[in-house]
């Protein structure tokens, strides 16, 4: 780390009589995410207001109201800031809550088209849901009131990461859906991915497992032609890490997950050794393992048939074909620059239209402008995050404020780039939109976290964010 | 780390780039085509959701778009479904339509090219946009007349206008009532649709224009065009007349349809075994002819290719690299030459046209809401197939064979009929294919008319194309005749 090695020496911080500051000064920052969180919550409002008006014709207040308790958690959460996290980022929680309430609209909106209504509809199990994982944020804001305590369970958190990975195989506990299996369940209810909550377990043990290690993963080794190469016995970590993911694809059938964690592994290990020799030998090592998954792995082979040539007839009508793939595309077209309105499109043709295919849903009813909205929306949440990164102090914290806003770049990347065919479509929750209890607890906690981490980063005194 | 840091942010960048291209090509360049598909049914939900122009039978709307209470503003009806179904297809709610709803679908639904400025003028005043009417060349009274002809039997009968190539009936039987795939429930129209495709009797298929059968006999017609236009054969030109036959290079014997020699004598012509519709001088023929000569002929009378009237009809075979054996059976329409019923149609079209082939053409007209003319169907010339000689020959060998040959029970009192019936062989077991396939009156002719009868007629192997499709041809010449 040649540029910040002289910054990353000063881990800890002088103690500093911020009591007595605080008092002083103007809270900003919450008063700016006041008001944009006030402009997300009226949008929520409005969508779910359009919706009801585009596919009903009136204005329906059972989710109105609902939707206005989940605003009224919301804004405790603010509160909560104001109390133990008073200097965290203003745009982090008003982006999340925005992203959530556009979900349970279109959710909502799928409802409708399939009549479906109550408690066991999926726009109010989504919300039910939401309040569960903002709920748990606060848990998270009001326990982890300093990040480096997390640095202390760096094992036992690799170890909760891999046991929850792994819980879906136990015989009996674990739920095959459309082929994958990453549910885990009791009876026929309640069923979860732990998945979702172990990439912030493994997002913790990657930054304390490298920050501890780093210096033999990125001093030692021989050079070959202009890079450094590690030696063998260094490998361990990349391979156990590789080798968990080609078990996910081999035994849960998931390659979203697989391709998220070994994502996640890769871009931390190069940005705590700086060597662009790991990513080559582990981008060598998952694309190896994915080639041999496609040749003898029948769902891997679909999933890339389905990708490569979408169109062609034999393909679409197939078992397993690009069916879904294809009705999600004429619903993109369908919807064209501005979108046929909320309420006024026809999301419900494609399968599962509220939790994979979210985004062509929104896509459909919003259009180009509208995913341009929320593509937006998380580049500046990636962004924010990124900037803990960057103005950190301690590597510990960076390297988890970074890796967790890349699980949820590198998460759109998967789920949009396959719905839009830029790479193989794979199985994925859309962050915050998606119907899908486990994510959304999982990104809550991850928005918790990036705020914690963000306080963190503006109290230290060296320094103007 | 803030480098390496550097380096990660603009490989996030540049995957929401390439987010943002992908979404951008999906929904600003590739949207049309992705619309035009036929299988995205939300362009088919939008083509509910207007006014469709009707389809019009003798100035009769036999399918139109009636106000509904839904969300679909308009119910799509047919009127007299099961009689006009080949025609109108259907427009399913969840499904592709088929027929002309179909083939005119960006017509009917007002969004065809031509009805561009129609639209933007709707958009601008603010007017529900409505679709063009399409007007059937379908005559109702001989639709009637073949449908009640045709009976109980699986079959289709298909009348057209030698001159000018329009389709004046188009029968297929058993047949459907389109408007149990237009009802305004999803689930309703897929249970309908299952059960009209798990019926045995396959009422979706439209034998007239989709269903390909061994033609059998009347497949003769295309074989002695063929001799007569090669210059080497007349009528009177002889073959030697055995009552049995061993193909060549085979151990198979054809026999005669009567089971002796053709007529009397040692050797016969042309004429009389093709009055007589018989198998053995027809099989000699073939083989001195040569399957190119009868393929050459048989695919100017349009076998070998796809065409549109505009619904598309399926493609008629005949095979290529036929050995001899193949070559003898083929020249009376056996092994694999295969035909739909409107391609027989054309045939006898020809010879009744003077050797002219004219497209088959289901459509006169396609009208505006504001009755402005958007596309007017003239008669379309394909090919001269054969000579006027020939085909007035041809045309007297017909004659005679219903006056008193194989196709007597065509025969109507005071009008010359020109006719050819076929028996087709399927495989082993299995009932045969009957035909007939003529024209009269024989010296002006108006209508051509081809019968077709699957499944035997119910008789299985003892059916015969005289005795049941000749007389259902005969009684819908009668009819549109006013005889």
């Amino acid at each position: 780390m040649p540029a910040s090695s002289n910054r990353s020496t000063t881990t800890d911080a002088p103690a500093r009589p911020s009591r007595v500051r605080r008092l002083h000064l103007p809270q900003k920052l919450r008063n700016l995410e006041l008001f944009l969180l006030l402009i997300a919550c009226g949008i929520n409002a409005a969508s779910v207001v359009l919706v009801q008006l585009g596919a009903l014709g009136r204005i329906d207040t059972t989710l109105v109201l609902l939707g206005a308790g989940l605003s009224a958690l919301v804004l405790a959460m603010h509160v909560v800031l104001r109390f133990v996290a008073r200097e965290a980022d203003p745009f982090i929680l008003p982006i999340a809550t925005l992203l959530n309430g556009l979900g349970i609209a279109m959710i909502y909106r799928i409802d409708l088209a399939n009549e479906e209504t109550g408690l066991a509809s999926a726009s109010v199990r989504q919300t039910m849901w939401s309040a569960l994982a903002i709920g748990c944020a606060i848990a998270v804001l009001l326990i982890i009131r300093n990040h480096r305590v997390l640095f202390r369970y760096t094992y036992i958190a690799g170890f909760v990461g891999v046991a929850l990975l792994l819980l879906p195989l136990v015989p009996g506990l674990g739920r095959e859906v459309s082929g994958a299996r990453v549910w885990i369940g009791i009876g026929s209810f309640a069923t979860f991915q732990p998945g979702e909550i172990a990439k912030i377990a493994l997002a913790v043990f990657f930054a304390g497992y490298l920050v501890r290690n780093r210096d033999s993963l990125s001093m030692v080794g021989k050079k070959f032609l202009w890079m450094r190469f590690p030696r063998l016995r260094d490998l361990g970590p990349i391979l156990v890490v590789w080798a968990l993911s080609m078990s996910v694809i081999i035994f849960q059938r998931d390659l979203g997950t697989a391709l998220l964690y070994f994502g996640l592994f890769l871009v931390m290990l190069y940005l705590a050794t700086g060597r662009l020799s790991w990513v080559l030998l582990g981008m060598s090592l998952f694309l190896g393992g994915a080639i041999v998954a496609s040749q003898t792995l029948d769902y891997v082979n679909g999933r890339f048939m389905n990708w490569l040539d979408a169109l062609n007839p034999d393909v679409y009508t197939a078992d397993g074909g690009s069916y879904q793939l294809v009705q999600g595309l004429f619903g993109l077209a369908k919807g064209g620059l501005v979108g046929t309105g909320l309420g006024q499109g026809r999301p419900e043709i494609t399968p599962v239209p509220q939790s994979d295919y979210i985004i062509a849903s929104l896509g459909e009813e919003l259009g180009l402008a509208g995913i341009f909205a929320i593509l937006a929306l998380y580049l500046l949440l990636v962004a924010r995050g990124f900037r803990i990164g960057f103005a950190g102090n301690d590597d510990f914290g960076k390297l988890l404020g970074v890796g967790l806003s890349f699980v949820i770049a590198l998460q759109c990347f998967i789920v949009i780039g396959g719905v839009t065919r830029v790479i193989p479509l794979t199985g994925l929750t859309t962050p915050f939109l998606a119907a899908g209890g486990s994510s959304l607890v999982a990104n809550w906690i991850i928005v918790a976290l990036l705020l914690r981490l963000s306080d963190t980063v503006r109290n230290q005194p060296r320094l103007v964010v | 780390m803030n480098r390496e840091l550097k380096r990660v942010s603009l490989v996030v960048l540049l995957m929401f780039v390439a987010l943002l291209t992908s979404t951008t090509i999906v929904q600003v360049f590739q949207a049309d085509s992705l619309s035009a598909d036929a299988r995205n049914t939300r362009t088919l939900y939008d083509s509910y959701s207007i006014e469709r122009g009707p389809i019009l039978v003798g100035g009769e709307p036999i399918a139109q778009s009636m106000p509904a209470e839904d969300d679909y503003k308009f119910q799509r009806t047919y009127s007299n479904g099961p009689l006009y179904a080949p025609v109108t297809g259907f427009l399913p709610l969840n499904g592709a339509p088929t027929g002309l709803e179909h083939a005119l679908n960006s017509e009917l639904s007002g969004t065809s090219d031509a009805q561009f400025f129609d639209k933007m003028n709707a958009l601008i005043t603010g007017q529900s946009p409505k679709g063009a009417s399409v007007e059937a060349t379908i005559d109702p009274a001989a639709q009637q007349a073949a449908w009640d002809a045709l009976g109980d039997l699986t079959g289709s009968v298909v009348v057209t206008e030698p001159a000018t190539g329009r389709i004046l009936a188009m029968v297929s039987k058993p047949s459907y009532d389109p408007n149990l795939l237009t009802v305004h429930d999803n689930q309703q129209v897929t249970d309908n649709y299952q059960a009209l495709l798990n019926d045995e009797s396959d009422p979706l298929i439209d034998r007239s224009i989709n269903a390909l059968n061994p033609p059998g006999s009347v497949f003769k017609l295309v074989v002695v065009t063929a001799a007569l236009e090669s210059g080497k054969f007349t009528p009177e030109s002889t073959f030697p007349n055995p009552a049995t036959y061993q193909l060549p290079g085979s151990s198979s014997i054809v026999i005669n349809s009567g089971g002796g020699t053709c007529g009397g004598g040692d050797t016969v012509t042309i004429a009389t075994a093709l009055k007589q519709s018989c198998n053995i001088p027809l099989a000699e023929l073939g083989l001195q002819l040569g399957d190119d000569a009868i393929r050459e002929t048989a695919e100017k009378f349009g076998f070998n290719s796809g065409y549109s009237i505009p619904l598309d009809v399926s493609q008629s075979a005949y095979p290529t690299a036929l050995d001899d054996a193949q070559t003898a059976l083929s020249a009376f329409g056996q092994t694999d030459v295969r035909a739909t019923a409107m391609q027989m149609a054309m045939v006898s079209a020809t010879i009744a046209n003077g050797g002219v082939l004219m497209a088959p053409n289901l459509v006169d007209a396609v009208t505006a809401p504001d009755l402005s003319p958007i596309q007017v169907f003239e008669p379309q010339t394909v090919e001269r197939v054969m000579s006027a000689e020939t085909a007035a020959t041809l045309t007297q060998m017909m004659v005679n064979g219903v006056q008193d040959g194989a196709a007597s029970n065509a025969r109507i009192d005071g009008v010359n009929v020109a006719g050819k019936t076929g028996t087709a062989e399927n495989a082993e077991d299995e009932p045969y294919t009957l035909w007939f396939t003529g024209f009269a009156p024989a010296e002006d002719p108006k209508y051509a008319i081809t019968v077709l009868v699957e499944d035997g007629g119910g008789l299985g192997q003892t059916g015969y194309g005289n005795l049941l499709a000749a007389p259902i041809a005969k009684q819908v010449l009668e009819a549109v005749l006013n005889k």
